[in-house]
């Protein structure tokens, strides 16, 4: 017990969250989605299972989608956060977040940000996946509403209006 | 109502959608209340005992804590709730009936210093025998888990309750004909015993609750599914008024019946009013699954027909595992009883179901609860007698399937939907008739679910001086795309644009009073209240246009936000200022729905027959017994579509989730102790478990008693595909009694049929 309640070292960190430039005095044991939640308000991040399976916390960190709730505060020092609010460029929608609404992909909304950032990191990777593909790359998040095909959908056809839109620029 | 629409019926975007691709929309937990205080549960780890002592002296010392609660601190007050049977208490008082049960709660300033002070209380408990099974605490002799004769909840709804037998606290028969005789006189009779496991809803966001009290009385923000009846629970349980008790519901992450009535609200009230200052408590996922869950069950059924392929007579018995406290089990068990005879025409039918209390956590609703359970073991025998009588299991379904207007129960409403074409078109959509590769079945599954729950909705709409609207309803939004809906009904009834209307979250101090969410009654009832509540509004737009023109209302119609008489028009701004005189001022439209006596009534049970229709093809791999899953489809007999994109996008959810329950969702306890309470140890689906295939058909007949002639879906589906999965298997000779159909499960029978010499695996 003892043990449990010593306070331990602080440490200062800093990095950058959806572009902007972010310093703090955090604990070591302080998880990502809390420091993301409580300390920056930044809510989409959602909390859920705990053990890294339902994708609800994804956020991207130097791109690569992470469970906040299993990383820790400090594993994001020097580095870059990438939020869903950090998604929308000067309020207007990304591709993917149109897409999302479009074809129904939205129900309770609970994964939706998990769902999303995941997704984005495919699209990067391969610019305009087939459905198989995106079903593998979403196994990791879960969704309780929609059955999963209109996720899919969405991200087929944001990933080929990106192309599109790659194409002719 | 005009017969043409323009915005009913068309898939415009979800009204949230913004708001949920972009993280803004905000869930209990997103909120923050100035002063908050963070709530932890300790939990029993025992399933039966009493508590000898608790000792919270050093979690109180610790840095951060402000507050713990614990039994003693409920003296003085009746401290039992449960809308059903009033069975339940806020915390541990004496004794504790399941493991999981909360027996403290600590508040401190953040979630890491409650998490500390938990481990720190001591609790000393003496363990009582337990009956953690339905075997064990229907036995003679069964420790019983609850004293006394049982006292109604406020919504217990379900008539009289009988003084206590046993374990049993509910008991629902419904009988019809001499069903002994009917099955003596049948030639083929078919019977068995089969078993559902306890399956948990996980709705992504779990329970979160926010309590604060203040100089005028108790505010809740809370992820529930019924604030209206959580409200009237509160107030009864903490002796207030209900007008100082308010419930304010934003966004759920999902609900499916697990945030259906009173869960954690008592609970975190009561923390927040020893500390003194608001406290909010969100459970983990394992914690969410020692709160609520779906009954495991035990079924004897028994099923006769003629040799010429028409049914007869039904007999069911259902014992319901509705955990240490009731919650929502009677009406589990009454929804059951109802689903068990299932859609047919039978000279005779029996049904008895008991909701059974155990050791176990509570069980309550979860998404098509009573039909799940049930329509997969009657079909299941439905196919057995066709194969029997040598017939093709759809075409002994058309012959023996209630039409449009025929009985359904004793007493209740008659079918309202049109099965036989529902099956034809499911049978057809996973390519029924056509030849099949080897290792392939098909199977279809036809109920009905008694949907609907209590025919009771109000809603308001304010239109504001410059014709744009507001809409009070107290549904809530958990995914169903239910503000979307009330927007489409509201623009049509108005003429407005959907744009031009806003829907909020229920708030019991401003949205008006509902029923509830869930059993699939929000567009059919609370919709129906939207749309009179829109009427009223132009009705009474419409008396002011005709007295600005001396004209009588006949005259005059509305579109594009105006009232019209031939080409001359008011905007509902100007007359909004006409009426009062001067810029400003709104219009207020009531609306409600009762049960009502006359067509399209609410007043005999249920508000509409949900359908539960469902078609599979499996592959079955005979060397792991996995079921590999080709095609699926489900019907959304809906008789009118508001929106048909959010009507398949419900069905596809509920199909995957029955995916779940159909082969490995299972809550696996031993001696009443819960051992996979984690999502690493209960799976659900994932997007690797999706069918091959996937087709929701939606049927509109105009035959729903909602707004269009529309009825509520979402549910049916899940209890569909559930069944047309379990008839698939069965089309290649593997009948099962017990679900889920894992992989080792289906193998050991496979097994088990090979050593009786039974010829399996008919292609």
């Amino acid at each position: 017990m003892d043990e449990r309640s010593e306070a331990p070292a602080r440490r200062r960190i800093a990095l950058v969250v959806n572009g902007n430039p972010v310093e703090a005095e955090i604990e070591p044991r302080e998880l990502l989605l809390d420091f993301l939640r409580h300390r920056l308000g930044l809510m989409g991040a959602k909390r859920s299972c705990d053990v890294q399976v339902c994708g609800s916390c994804t956020v991207l960190l130097d791109g690569e989608p992470v469970s906040a709730c299993c990383t820790l505060a400090y594993e994001a020092r020097d580095r870059q956060v990438l939020t869903i609010e950090g998604l929308a460029d000067a309020g207007r929608l990304h591709v993917l977040q149109e897409a999302f609404i479009e074809h129904a992909a939205v129900q309770c909304g609970f994964c939706t940000s998990g769902m999303i950032l995941t997704s984005l990191e495919l699209l990067r990777e391969v610019p305009a996946p087939v459905p198989e593909q995106v079903r593998s790359h979403l196994k990791g998040n879960l969704c309780r509403c929609t059955g999963y095909r209109r996720i899919i959908d969405a991200v087929v056809d944001a990933g080929r209006r990106l192309a599109a839109e790659g194409a002719s620029s | 109502m005009s017969a043409e629409t323009h915005v009913v019926g068309t898939s415009i975007r979800r009204v949230d959608g913004v708001e949920k691709v972009t993280g803004a929309a905000r869930f209990v937990g997103d909120l923050v209340v100035p002063e908050m205080l963070y709530g932890r549960v300790l939990r029993s780890p025992v399933p039966h005992a009493r508590i000898a002592r608790i000792d919270v002296t050093a979690a109180e010392r610790m840095p951060g804590v402000v507050a713990v609660l614990v039994g003693r601190d409920l003296e003085g007050t009746d401290p039992f709730y449960g809308h059903a049977i009033k069975d339940r208490p806020i915390v541990a008082l004496d004794r504790v009936r399941f493991a999981g049960e909360p027996v403290a709660a600590v508040a401190a300033t953040d979630e890491a210093a409650a998490a500390e002070a938990v481990w720190a209380i001591t609790v000393d408990y003496e363990e009582l025998p337990a009956v953690p099974t339905l075997e064990t605490a229907l036995a003679d002799g069964a420790v019983r888990l609850h004293e006394g004769p049982l006292r109604p909840g406020l919504f217990h709804g379900l008539g009289e309750l009988r003084r206590e037998e046993g374990n049993i606290c509910y008991h629902y028969r419904s009988s019809r004909g001499e069903v002994e005789r009917a099955i003596a006189g049948a030639d083929l009779v078919v019977e068995g015993e089969y078993t559902f496991p306890a399956v948990y809803q996980y709705a992504m966001e779990p329970h979160t609750v926010i309590a604060a009290w203040g100089v005028d009385g108790l505010t809740v923000w809370a992820s529930c599914q019924h604030p209206y009846l959580v409200r009237a629970e509160l107030a009864e349980l903490f002796g207030l008024p209900q007008v100082s008790v308010r419930v304010i519901v934003p966004y759920l992450g999902g609900g499916f019946g697990s945030k259906s009535y009173t869960k954690m609200e008592p609970l975190t009230a009561a923390l927040s009013r020893k500390a003194g200052r608001p406290v909010r408590i969100a459970n983990r996922v394992d914690e969410a699954m020692v709160t609520t869950r779906r009954h495991n069950m035990r079924c004897w059924m028994r099923t006769a027909a003629t040799s010429d392929g028409a049914v007869v007579a039904r007999q069911c018995k259902i014992w319901l595992d509705t955990g240490a406290y009731a919650d929502n089990g009677p009406r589990v068990a009454a929804t059951a009883g109802d689903a068990a005879p299932g859609p047919y025409r039978w000279q005779a039918a029996e049904v008895d179901a008991w909701a059974v209390y155990t050791n176990t956590p509570p069980a309550g609703s979860y998404r098509a609860f009573g039909a799940t359970h049930l329509i997969w073991i009657g079909e299941a025998q439905i196919d057995a007698l066709a194969r029997r009588a040598g017939l093709d299991p759809v075409e002994f379904r058309h012959r023996n399937l209630l039409r449009p207007g025929e009985e359904v129960r004793p007493g209740g409403k008659p079918l309202d939907a049109d099965l036989v074409g529902d099956v034809t078109k499911v049978a057809a959509a996973v390519g029924w008739g056509k030849p099949k590769p080897p290792l392939v079945g098909r199977g279809v599954s036809v109920g009905l679910l008694a949907a609907g729950a209590n025919p009771v909705s109000t809603a308001a709409i304010r239109l504001q001086a410059d014709g744009t609207a507001v809409l009070l309803v107290s549904t809530t939004e958990m995914g169903q795309g239910a503000r979307t809906v009330f927007t489409q009904i509201a623009a049509e009834e108005l003429a407005l644009r959907p744009e031009r209307i806003r829907v909020m979250g229920a708030d019991t101090q401003f949205t008006p009073y509902d029923r509830s969410t869930g059993a699939s009654r929000s567009t059919t009832l609370a919709g129906k209240a939207v749309l009179r509540a829109a009427a009223d509004v132009r009705g009474q737009l419409l008396d002011i246009a005709a007295g600005v023109w001396g004209l009588p209302r006949s005259a005059l119609a509305i579109r594009d936000g105006a009232v019209w008489h031939e080409t001359e028009s008011l905007s509902f701004p100007t007359l909004i200022a006409r009426h009062f005189g001067m810029p400003g001022g709104e219009m207020i439209g009531r609306g409600e729905v009762r049960p009502e006596r006359g067509t399209g009534s609410y007043a005999e049970g249920p508000v509409f027959w949900e359908v539960c229709v469902g078609g599979a093809e499996v592959a079955l791999d005979p060397e792991t017994g996995r079921i590999h899953l080709r095609r699926l489809a489900s019907v959304a007999d809906v008789g009118k579509a508001i929106n048909p994109q959010l009507v398949e996008a419900q069905d596809e959810g509920a199909c995957l989730q029955g995916v779940g329950n159909a082969l490995f969702e299972e809550m696996l306890f031993e001696d009443g102790v819960l051992v996979n309470g984690s999502l690493l140890e209960y799976r659900v689906p994932t997007t690797a478990d999706m069918p091959d295939e996937y087709r929701s058909i939606i049927v509109e007949n105009a035959d729903g008693p909602g707004p269009y002639g529309a009825k509520g879906v979402g549910e049916g589906a899940l209890a569909g595909v559930v069944g047309a999965i379990v008839t698939a298997l069965a089309d290649l000779g593997v009948e099962m009694y017990d679900l889920p159909l894992s992989p080792e499960r289906v193998w050991r029978r496979l097994r088990e049929l090979e050593a009786q010499g039974t010829v399996l695996l008919r292609d």
